[in-house]
This record gives C-alpha cells, sequence and structure tokens, in this order.
C-alpha cells in the first residue's frame, strides 16, 4: 500500500467567508489511503467546519495554512472538481431537490464527470445502480424518489450512502452522518460504510461525529479530538471510550492543564 | 432583414434558436393598421361579406377600446404597432405534399429540428410558416373518421355553417382590445372538428413561426370538439430574432361539447423582443374535460390567461402552465376558471422560474356563479428565483358567489440556494448543470405532461439558459 497521505491538512485556519472570526485555528491532519480517521468534539469545536472546508463548502473560507488531496491544492478547487478528484461529503442536513429522482440525479453526477461530448450509457448506469442497491440492501423503487424530499431522516441518510457507493470516492467526509439516527437507522449506514471499504480497501474515510456510538460499528483507525478549532489530541480508538466515558466537559479540564 | 451581427451579437440571455432565413412575401400590406389593410386582407382572402363586416366592427371596437392598464408595461406598444405589417402572404398556393415545400422553407424546419422529431407524424401536420398555412396534409385516418384539420382559411371556405356557427362565439371581438385587434386581422390558425364520439390517439400538432421582420402574427384557430369526443392538439412555435419589437396577437376558441376530452398543449418561445398577447378560451359543456397546457418561454412580454368556462354540470377545466422570464423579459401569464354550472371542478397548476431581471406574474381568475354548487377549484402556484435581482408576484382573484364551492389557493415562492448547488455540486456537477437539474425539477410536475420530444427540447432550452445564469 502507497504509504503517502492522500489528505494532508497542514496549520488549516479557516472560518465563515467574509467575517473575521476563525474557527479552524491551525488544524494538522494527514490520512493515508485506506484509513479510517474519526474526529470528535463538542458542538462548536470546528469539526463540521473542517469536513465543509474540504468538500468546498462556498460559506466557509480558509485565510492560513494549506489542504493537498493528492498531491493537488484542494483550497484552489471548485466544489466540482473536488467531487471529481474523488472528495465525498456525506452531508449531516442533506438538501431536498423536489422533482429530480436519486436515479436522476446520480446520473447527471455521473455524467458531469464524462469528458464533453461523451455520454453516459443508460444501460450501464441502470445496471450499476440497480447493483449498488443491492449491495445496500436497498429496494429498486427508492432510486424513483425525490432527492431527499419528505424522506425521514435515516432515509436521507441512506440516500448519502447510496450516493457514495455509486460515486465511488477515494475520500469519504462524513459530516455527523450519525445525528439523529435511531440504532437501527445506524447499524443500516454503518453497514453501507463497511461494505464500501470491504469493496474498496484503499478508501479513506475522514467520520465526524460527537458521539462514540458509532465507532462501534466503523471502526476507526485514528481518534482526533478537536477543541476550539485544534486537534488537542490524537490516539487510537481507545480515546473514543474515554471521552464518552468522561464526557467532553471533564475532558476539556483534564486536558486544560 | 437583420443582418447575422446582430444576431451574433447578442448575449447569453438572448434567444437561443434565433435565426431568420431569406424568405421574400408574395404580397404584405403596408405598415400600420386601418379600415383599407382590413379590407385588403379580406379581399386577398377571397371572403365573404359577412367576415368583411366582422372585421371592420372589430377595428371599430379595438379603436374604441383603450391600452390595458394592467399586466405589464405596453407604452411602447403603440409605437411597435404603427410599424407592423397587419399581413403577409409568403406563397399563393397551399402546399399538399413535403416534397413541394419550398427549400428556403424546409430549411427553417430543418432548423428547428421538426423533420427528424416529426417526418414520421408529418403526414398529420398542419405548420404555418408566416401568416399562412404552407404546408397542411391529414392523416388519411382522420379524413375517413370525418375530422376536419384545416388552416383556418379553408375553414371558412370550406366549412362556412359550421365556421359561422362558432367563429367569434368564445371569444366576442368585444372582449378585449386584443381580442379585437385579432378579429379585425386574423390571419392563419387551425381550423378543426373533431365529429361526436371520435377518439385520436395522435395528437393533432400544428408548427408555425414568425419569419418576417415587423410581422405581426395574428392567428386565429377555431376547435369545435363534438360530443363524447377525445383529441389532444399540440402547437408550438419558435421565432427568429429580430432587431425591432415585434407582436404575436392571437386567439384560440375551443368548444368542448358534451362528454368530449380536449387538452390544447402549447410551447411558445419567442424571441425576446416580442409582444405576446394571446386570448385562449375554452366553452366546456356538461359532463365534458378540457386540458391546457401552456407553457410560455422568450418574448419582451406575454399576458396570456387560458380560460375554462364550465357551463354545463360536472364540466372539468385544467389549466398547466409553466413560465420562464430571463433578463428583461416580463410573463404575466396564469388562467381563468369560471364556474357556471354545479358540480363543475377546475385545477390550476402554475410554475415560474425568473432568471436575471426577469419578471414572472402569476395572474388567475376563479369566478363561481350563484347556482353552481358544489363546485370545487384548486389553485397551485409556485414561482422559483434564480437570482437576487428575479421577481415574482402573485395576483389571485377569487370571486365566489355560491355557498356550497370549496377554493383553495396556495402559493409558494422559493430561491435556488447556495446549500442546494453546494449539495449537487459536491457530486460533481458544475455550477450550471446544478442548476439545470434544479429548474428541470421544478417544471417536472408539468413537463412530465408534455409529449417527449417537447419535454426534451423544453430540458434544452433550460440548459441553455441556465448557462450563464450563475457567477
Amino acid at each position: 500500500m502507497d504509504d503517502s497521505p492522500i489528505l494532508t491538512v497542514t496549520g488549516l485556519e479557516a472560518g465563515v467567508a467574509d467575517e473575521d472570526l476563525d474557527i479552524l485555528k491551525g488544524v494538522d491532519l494527514a490520512i493515508r489511503p485506506g484509513e479510517i480517521h474519526a474526529i470528535m468534539g463538542p458542538n462548536g469545536s470546528g469539526k463540521s467546519t473542517l469536513a465543509k472546508v474540504i468538500a468546498g463548502h462556498p460559506e466557509y473560507e480558509a485565510t492560513d495554512g494549506s489542504a493537498e488531496f493528492n498531491g493537488e491544492d484542494l483550497l484552489e478547487m471548485e466544489p466540482d472538481e473536488r467531487a471529481q478528484a474523488g472528495v465525498f461529503m456525506a452531508f449531516q442536513y442533506p438538501v431536498e431537490i423536489p422533482g429530480v429522482s436519486i436515479a436522476n440525479f446520480m446520473r447527471t453526477a455521473l455524467q458531469s464527470r464524462l469528458e464533453d461530448g461523451e455520454e453516459l450509457d443508460l444501460f450501464d448506469f441502470q445496471e450499476l445502480l440497480m447493483e449498488r442497491m443491492e449491495l445496500l440492501d436497498m429496494d429498486v423503487s427508492f432510486a424513483q424518489r425525490p432527492v431527499n424530499d419528505g424522506f425521514s431522516g435515516g432515509e436521507k441518510k441512506r440516500n448519502e450512502i447510496l450516493q457514495m457507493a455509486v460515486l465511488k470516492p477515494s475520500l469519504a467526509v462524513m459530516d455527523e452522518t450519525d445525528s439523529g439516527l435511531d440504532i437501527d437507522a445506524l447499524k443500516i449506514v454503518a453497514h453501507g460504510v463497511n461494505t464500501l471499504r470491504q469493496e474498496n480497501p484503499e478508501m479513506s474515510v475522514l467520520l465526524i461525529t460527537h458521539y462514540q456510538r458509532i465507532l462501534n460499528h466503523i471502526v476507526p483507525d485514528r481518534v482526533h479530538v478537536m477543541m476550539n478549532g485544534k486537534i488537542v489530541e490524537s490516539g487510537g480508538p481507545e480515546i473514543a471510550l474515554e471521552l464518552e466515558a468522561q464526557g467532553y466537559e471533564e475532558y476539556r479540564k483534564a486536558h486544560a492543564a | 432583414m437583420p443582418s447575422n451581427e446582430v444576431i451574433q451579437g447578442l448575449g447569453l440571455d438572448d434567444y437561443k434558436f434565433g435565426f431568420v432565413t431569406d424568405s421574400e412575401p408574395v404580397f404584405k400590406t403596408r405598415p400600420g393598421l386601418d379600415e383599407e389593410v382590413v379590407r385588403q386582407i379580406s379581399a386577398r382572402k377571397d371572403e365573404p361579406e359577412w367576415m368583411l363586416k366582422r372585421r371592420l366592427k372589430a377595428l371599430r371596437i379595438y379603436e374604441a377600446k383603450p391600452m390595458p392598464q394592467w399586466g405589464g408595461d405596453l407604452s411602447e406598444l403603440e409605437e411597435t404597432l404603427s410599424r407592423t405589417y397587419f399581413y403577409a402572404k409568403p406563397q399563393e398556393q397551399m402546399e399538399r405534399s413535403w416534397d413541394d415545400v419550398p427549400e428556403n422553407i424546409k430549411e427553417t424546419f430543418e432548423r428547428l429540428g421538426i423533420p427528424e422529431a416529426e417526418r414520421k407524424i408529418l403526414a398529420g401536420v398542419g405548420a404555418q410558416y408566416d401568416s399562412e398555412m404552407v404546408y397542411h396534409s391529414l392523416k388519411e385516418e382522420w379524413e375517413s373518421k370525418g375530422v376536419i384539420f384545416d388552416s383556418i382559411e379553408d375553414g371558412l371556405k370550406n366549412h362556412p355553417e359550421l365556421f359561422r356557427k362558432h367563429f367569434g362565439t368564445v371569444i366576442p371581438a368585444a372582449d378585449n382590445k386584443f381580442a379585437a385587434l385579432n378579429s379585425a386581422v386574423w390571419s392563419g390558425g387551425s381550423f378543426v372538428y373533431i365529429p361526436p364520439g371520435v377518439q385520436l390517439e395522435t395528437p393533432l400538432q400544428a408548427y408555425f413561426r414568425v419569419n418576417q421582420e415587423r410581422l405581426g402574427q395574428f392567428e386565429r384557430t377555431l376547435i369545435i370538439a363534438g360530443e363524447g369526443s377525445r383529441a389532444h392538439y399540440i402547437e408550438g412555435c419558435t421565432a427568429p430574432v429580430y432587431s425591432t419589437d415585434s407582436f404575436h396577437s392571437g386567439v384560440i376558441e375551443i368548444v368542448v361539447n358534451r362528454d368530449a376530452y380536449f387538452r390544447y398543449t402549447t410551447i411558445q418561445n419567442w424571441s425576446n423582443n416580442m409582444y405576446n398577447l394571446v386570448t385562449q378560451r375554452a366553452l366546456v359543456q356538461q359532463g365534458a374535460h378540457m386540458e391546457w397546457l401552456d407553457g410560455n418561454l422568450g418574448s419582451k412580454l406575454t399576458m396570456k390567461y387560458p380560460s375554462c368556462y364550465l357551463m354545463g354540470e360536472g364540466a372539468h377545466g385544467e389549466i398547466l402552465s409553466i413560465a420562464y422570464a430571463g433578463d428583461g423579459q416580463h410573463q404575466d401569464t396564469g388562467g381563468k376558471v369560471i364556474h357556471v354550472a354545479p358540480r363543475t371542478t377546475s385545477s390550476i397548476v402554475s410554475k415560474s422560474i425568473s432568471k436575471g431581471t426577469g419578471r414572472s406574474s402569476y395572474r388567475g381568475l376563479c369566478k363561481v356563479y350563484d347556482g353552481a354548487t358544489h363546485a370545487r377549484s384548486n389553485v397551485e402556484c409556485d414561482a422559483l428565483l434564480i437570482n437576487e435581482t428575479s421577481r415574482t408576484d402573485t395576483f389571485p382573484y377569487i370571486e365566489i358567489d355560491e355557498k356550497s364551492a370549496t377554493v383553495g389557493h396556495e402559493a409558494t415562492v422559493s430561491k435556488v440556494g447556495d446549500e442546494q448547488l453546494f449539495y449537487l455540486m459536491s457530486r460533481g456537477m458544475d455550477e450550471a448543470e446544478a442548476m439545470a437539474l434544479i429548474v428541470r425539477g421544478f417544471i417536472e410536475p408539468i413537463a412530465k405532461e408534455l409529449p417527449l420530444e417537447y419535454a426534451v427540447e423544453l430540458n434544452r432550452l433550460i440548459e441553455l439558459e441556465m448557462e450563464g445564469s450563475v457567477g
């Protein structure tokens, strides 16, 4: 396995565009192919901001530091260029697109990856979509529903996993995918991610979460604790358990000194 | 004819399929309108005396009626009309077969993509070129069923009694200023008669285009659907880019007799200097069902409110409309449903998209007369704004004189959000692709009702329009 990181974040400072205040205050992170990293932290620690800056959300702006993806300057790329390079973000709040079926949405996304003048073969696409849905134990009728429109929280998250399965990213950023899910939905999502990882062991995952719970189902290689815009501690899965036992408040005090 | 520079000099927001082919009219009136022009039109068409009288009477009504002060900005219209040719005759004879259609006209159709899409059903196409039919043939099957699908002129010539019985009964000249104008100078359009009980599976299609600079197009269509008949009429038209203002004012009259079903589909995509002021109305008799499917793109100003007058018990009227207002364009569209009889039902679904400085207005009327017991009506209008500068308004007029009536109205306005765009872009689409997908989703409830080739064309137009809408 190639040991050079797929994602390298160095001294990254970022905040909401047009506002002076930095939310990220110097983040360092390196993820190698096939690794699963979890970032944990209390509300407002900046973990979701990190996810959004990596995916290229227009509301956020990097003010200092760098982020490289496969050696390319990620911060210079548009969100669609990042997606085409292999970055995928599973949204915390997936957006509704009324009138657009999941199948149509996925077809357009795959078509956008082709050269101008090249047409996606519809039969190949149909086959791929069916195969991906089968992999994730999804009913085929799901693909005909309008994207996230009228979906339950669990359905929205499953839709994110389906998109991930179709687009086959090399880096999946999961922004609090577990929030608001009951245990059954959580297991379904975790099963999806694990299945995709089995299929492609090179796929890296950056898992942003508030709770340790999901890490029982998606086992991380590294856990980072984020507080006040910085990664304050990194280690193995045991850190997550420690956090869960103490709570962020205790943890903060313990690490204040 | 405008030069190529004029066409090429237009920016992204301008009309995409604009072009002009060189076709010299055989005859045209001088610009502007007076009694002499009306007499010339009637004489050219070799019309009976009663029609000339109708035209002259309509002219007087037109002259007496003031310009509407509502809807869109018509302040420059008088000046436009003074430059308008009210009649131009492209060819002396009606064409019957495709081979006889002149090359330059074929080229026009070619560039519209019509031959490819339509050749198979061309046998049933009535196409209007300039102010008159140049190509018109009717499927033998229809003829054998007694269906009449003619140019409006031939309708008057060949079926004088049927024509006279219905002409102007749905939309009298005095209805509004532009109906009066059309009644005075009408030229071109279709005459359709479906005999009682006849059911047509294949839609009747008419294509036409305006292709003469400063040519006013005053199409007139009269459709009579016999008792228990069933048919679908489709009309689509595109117009070339002009360097000066242009004017289109059609009148579409439809009589839907007892228990008949009729659907009228039209997609209009005018060049963006066009005033498009159309009156279209259906009289819907007992148990009958009328649907207007109306797409309005382009033009400088469109004012168009397809109407259903529900005259007989249990009559049903439906209006589905899409309006797209690009930069500098105003789409003032909607629908009218008039409930006269008991247990009549109606539904209006209107979707508008405004881009750049485009403005769309929904203007609708739901009227329930006393005695139209248990009438039900539902209106839904949704507006989508693409840019901060885009504008939309809603003017729903509701007049209920019947206690047992049920009327619902729902309006929504949405903006294409940054979050929506980011979501799609994070899946790899560029901004224009993302925008086009959102717009396509927005109009999907109506687009899915369109014949496939129209839906495809509409999608393509939206994609073109969304390029350059962002950034």
